[in-house]
């Protein structure tokens, strides 16, 4: 038999046809939906009196528009809009019969946070959902991406997709990484390098001894953000970490069945002489903590560096970086830790997990957010929410000043009422510093958690390693 | 699903690179449940002020390019979000092609669902395109999808590819979970053998 990448492993095991050009019928094993990018599609079904054909493997939750301010059960904390959205997939939940987290339900989160955290993402599975942080998923061993809402629909009807197969990359992260150096800044180094469209038309398979050490929190973040580096979608082979995240999960299989899917998953890795249509290779000792500076998450800079000019580029890059810094409000030239902040927002399907919330309680312990500063903690899920308070995290959140709310995706994307105002600042923990994204004329500097708790407390982009 | 055969129309520049969905189709407008009526909010954020005034600098503000059917862009439109609300938005503006160096794989695949014919080419044409399309309304542009080339306003020709699938797809509007569900015997067995070998999916 020819060498096999994982990508090519997971392909075959899910190839219900080919034609001979090469168009293939893929077969999704689980279909993750949420309220904004499905109503349309279930319309669709309706229209041509088509039924979900696995309602089984689909599981709906909402999470764009909800609010994250308690008493939020109450549809009138929502705008019309949004609550016709989410009341839309109430109703298509009930009436097409698939599973359902509402907004009540103490599982409710971010789709990319539940969909792991509920055991429904295994190993060697086809994930789609209409969200391009479908991503995700890929942590696990699974071939995950996004969709847009024709083929939700398609994937509704048929539960399949179909697909022509991308070219396989490897992303290899050597060695070990410093103190203070994370997960995030591993994705977002790695953007740096290739760019935003480094990954088109490729699926990006993460290793290397620095991707071995991260835990699932720290794979699901690097996974998430393959698609801010143009990639379908990311993945890393499960191993024993991956195994004892899964075991005991609501809806990871059990006894005799979870021996069987052991075997299998023991054999989903990349063969030592796989071909690669493209490498790269970092250096894990060499990432430092990282922050962007721009408007799309390709501008990334070390801490340690200053505010790039416009002629530092090339090409089309050159005009992007002009319109980027006079969007951003920022002079080339500045120490980038010198950036001022007026808001700090933790939390997204990049950086709304359990660990990501420790490593934030670990800097801010016995400090206070700085004056002047608002800073919103939103966990990943209800459940996220709720283990957080347990391990005392929520208290030391409260004492530092931090506002803690329930659950959803808020301000990554700011469908709900938490925006940034125009010309605001915020130091994120999400995945996207587009033109607008936070809030109408807000500006983004994206990084890990621990990098904005430090901003939190000193008020200004900081190296978490020099905060005492 | 619309036909798309021939395009005759006006070619707008969005040199920029980077064009992503939250520009096509910013957040505000996705709370909707229709396809249908986002023209008016296509680009919102860089076609209106905050009072919802047009910006007269944005290209598709100017007189000549109001009616344009055609975009020539920088690199990598149409990154990010997954969002089909942006082909929804640009289809219903009256955009039926977009011509970059690469488009993000999401945004590509959402375009052929929406009778839009997205097109990849090398920077040296792009260029001669992005020239061509800097002519206001003299910049018609005609996207001849059968024969798969583009002619310019000079009457030069510039060929491209498109998958094969995906070009008869869109030459005859069709929809694609048709074609799909006549394959329901191939995923039923697929289904029986897969619940044997994977029972726990």
């Amino acid at each position: 038999m020819s060498p096999k990448t994982l990508y090519d492993k997971i392909w075959d095991a899910h190839l219900v046809d080919e034609q001979a050009d090469g168009t293939c019928l893929l077969y999704i094993d689980r279909h993750l939906v949420h309220e904004v990018t499905s109503p349309q599609a279930f319309e669709g079904l309706r229209l041509t009196h088509r039924k979900v054909h696995a309602p089984d493997k689909t599981i709906a939750v909402p999470d764009h528009n909800v609010p994250t301010t308690q008493g939020r059960e109450n549809p009138e904390q929502m705008t019309e809009d949004s609550r016709i959205q989410v009341q839309a997939l109430d109703t298509n939940a009930k009436e097409f019969g698939i599973h359902y987290y509402p907004v009540s339900d103490v599982r409710q989160g971010i789709v990319h946070i539940v969909g792991p955290e509920q055991g429904w993402t295994l190993p060697g599975m086809t994930v789609v959902c209409g969200d391009s942080h479908t991503a995700t998923h890929g942590a696990f061993g699974a071939l995950a991406h996004g969709i847009g809402t024709s083929e939700v629909e398609h994937v509704l009807a048929t539960q399949t997709l179909i697909q022509k197969k991308s070219k396989n990359m490897k992303v290899e992260i050597t060695g070990k990484l410093k103190p203070g150096v994370t997960a995030k800044d591993i994705t977002l180094a790695v953007i740096g390098k290739t760019g935003t469209a480094g990954g088109t038309g490729y699926v990006i398979e993460y290793c290397g001894e620095a991707i071995r050490d991260l835990s699932m929190e720290g794979r699901m973040t690097v996974c998430n953000m393959a698609i801010e580096g143009g990639a379908r979608a990311g993945l890393i082979a499960p191993d024993e970490t991956t195994f004892e995240y899964v075991k005991g999960r609501p809806h990871a299989p059990k006894g005799a069945q979870w021996e069987t899917a052991l075997e299998w998953w023991k054999t989903l890795y990349s063969d030592d002489d796989a071909q690669w249509d493209k490498v790269v290779t970092l250096k894990g000792e060499e990432i430092e903590p990282v922050v962007t500076w721009g408007t799309s998450p390709e501008d990334v800079l070390p801490i340690g560096a200053t505010v790039p000019a416009p002629e530092d580029f090339e090409g089309g890059k050159v005009e992007a970086a002009r319109r980027s810094l006079d969007y951003m409000g920022l002079k080339p030239g500045t120490p980038l830790s010198e950036i001022k902040i007026d808001a700090v927002f933790i939390g997204s399907c990049t950086n709304g997990r359990i660990e990501d919330l420790r490593e934030v309680a670990k800097v801010v312990k016995g400090k206070k957010v700085a004056e002047g500063v608002r800073a919103m903690i939103v966990p990943g899920s209800g459940l996220v929410r709720a283990q957080a308070e347990e391990e005392g995290l929520a208290d030391i959140f409260a004492e530092a000043g931090f506002e803690w709310r329930l659950a959803g995706c808020s301000m990554c994307l700011a469908m709900n009422p938490d925006q940034l105002a125009p010309g605001e600042r915020c130091a994120s923990t999400s995945n996207r510093n587009f033109e607008g994204r936070q809030g109408y004329k807000g500006r983004t500097h994206l990084m890990s958690p621990a990098m904005a708790a430090a901003a939190a407390v000193t008020g200004h982009l900081t190296d978490v390693r020099e905060l005492s | 699903m619309e036909k798309f055969e021939k395009l005759t129309g006006i070619a707008a520049p969005m040199p920029l690179v980077n064009i992503d969905t939250d520009m096509i189709i910013p957040k505000q407008f996705l709370k909707t449940i229709k396809r249908s009526g986002l023209g008016v909010h296509a680009f919102a954020e860089m076609r209106y002020d905050q009072e919802g005034n047009e910006n007269p600098d944005f290209v598709l503000n100017k007189p000549a390019y109001r009616e344009s059917k055609i975009i020539v862009a920088g690199d990598n439109f149409g990154c990010g979000s997954s969002r089909e609300h942006a082909p929804w938005a640009l289809a219903d503006f009256g955009i039926k092609c977009v011509i970059s160096t690469s488009f993000a794989d999401i945004f590509f695949n959402n375009c052929f669902k929406n009778g839009i014919l997205p097109i990849v080419l090398p920077q040296e044409d792009i260029d001669k395109l992005m020239d061509d399309a800097e002519r206001g309304a003299n910049a018609v542009v005609t996207v001849d999808l059968e024969n798969q080339v583009i002619t310019g306003p000079d009457g030069g020709e510039v060929k491209f590819e498109v998958d094969a699938f995906k070009k008869h797809c869109l030459l005859n509007g069709l929809d694609d979970i048709g074609l799909t569900m006549e394959k329901a015997p191939a995923i039923e067995a697929f289904e029986a053998t897969a619940s044997q070998a994977r029972p726990w999916v």
